[in-house]
């Protein structure tokens, strides 16, 4: 078994890691995997780049613990994190998350639920550059919310 | 006792990476930015209450009204925006 968390600034290839999560384990039935990007724009403006900082140390013990969180939600049988850091550039991947189940309907509810939790309790910043300069990216209160689904409260968006 | 303050992101741009402090025993991280918003216009501005501030201690995501230990180390963060 591989490690389940991997912060760092390298890029992932989403199809070794889903034959790597595969590879150890023969009673995984369904592969669920979302991947996120950096979008070419942001409220309406050009973005050319995005920074990503995050808190070394902090945010791997966050991601950690949230991945023991969908272990006891769930009837999962693994899940990994990737998360870069650093400066990224409109289409690069930034984020995996994939989870492996017996019966996908585990899989495709913890994978979002990580993904929910990672969005609002995680020390992740990131800061976009557009023509008019570089800016922080402001949390979403949509992402509380979609946290509340679960029945967890989140304040993070303020 | 010393307690290691760091901050991330837009705070940090504005405050430094890292500064330390002394506080009387007992005293809570909400006591720690009082402190601190009284220490320079900088602070001030960057930590008043209002402003979406987020606290953890021990790398661990806490509200003002934690008790601090000698030698912790507290972070002040804007909200996150992973993923």
């Amino acid at each position: 078994m591989g490690e389940r968390v991997s912060v760092r600034h390298a890029d992932f290839d989403l199809s070794a890691e889903v034959a790597t999560l595969r590879a150890v384990d023969a009673g995984v039935g369904a592969v669920v995997v979302f991947v996120g990007t950096v979008r070419d724009h942001s409220s309406g403006q050009n973005v050319s780049r995005m920074e990503l900082e995050h808190y070394p140390g902090m945010t791997e013990t966050a991601i950690e613990a949230m991945i023991d969180a969908a272990h006891r939600r769930f009837d999962i049988r693994a899940a990994r994190v990737v998360h870069r850091i650093g400066v990224l550039e409109p289409a690069d991947q930034i984020v995996l998350v994939a989870v492996t189940s017996a019966h996908r309907g585990q899989a495709f509810q913890a994978c979002e639920f990580l993904m929910d939790y990672l969005k609002t309790q995680a020390p992740f910043w990131k800061k976009e550059s557009t023509a008019e300069g570089s800016r922080w990216v402001d949390a979403r209160s949509s992402d509380d919310a979609a946290l509340q689904r679960w029945g967890l409260s989140s304040g993070n968006a303020g | 006792m010393k307690i290691q303050i760091r901050y991330f992101a837009s705070l940090r741009e504005v405050l430094g990476a890292q500064e330390w402090l002394d506080m009387p025993s007992g005293s809570t991280l909400g006591d720690l930015r009082d402190v601190l918003i009284g220490s320079s216009a900088r602070h001030a501005e960057a930590l008043a209450r209002g402003q979406a501030v987020r606290c953890a201690l021990a790398q661990r995501m806490c509200d003002e009204g934690t008790v601090l230990v000698d030698g912790a180390e507290v972070a002040f963060f804007p909200p996150v925006t992973g993923g």
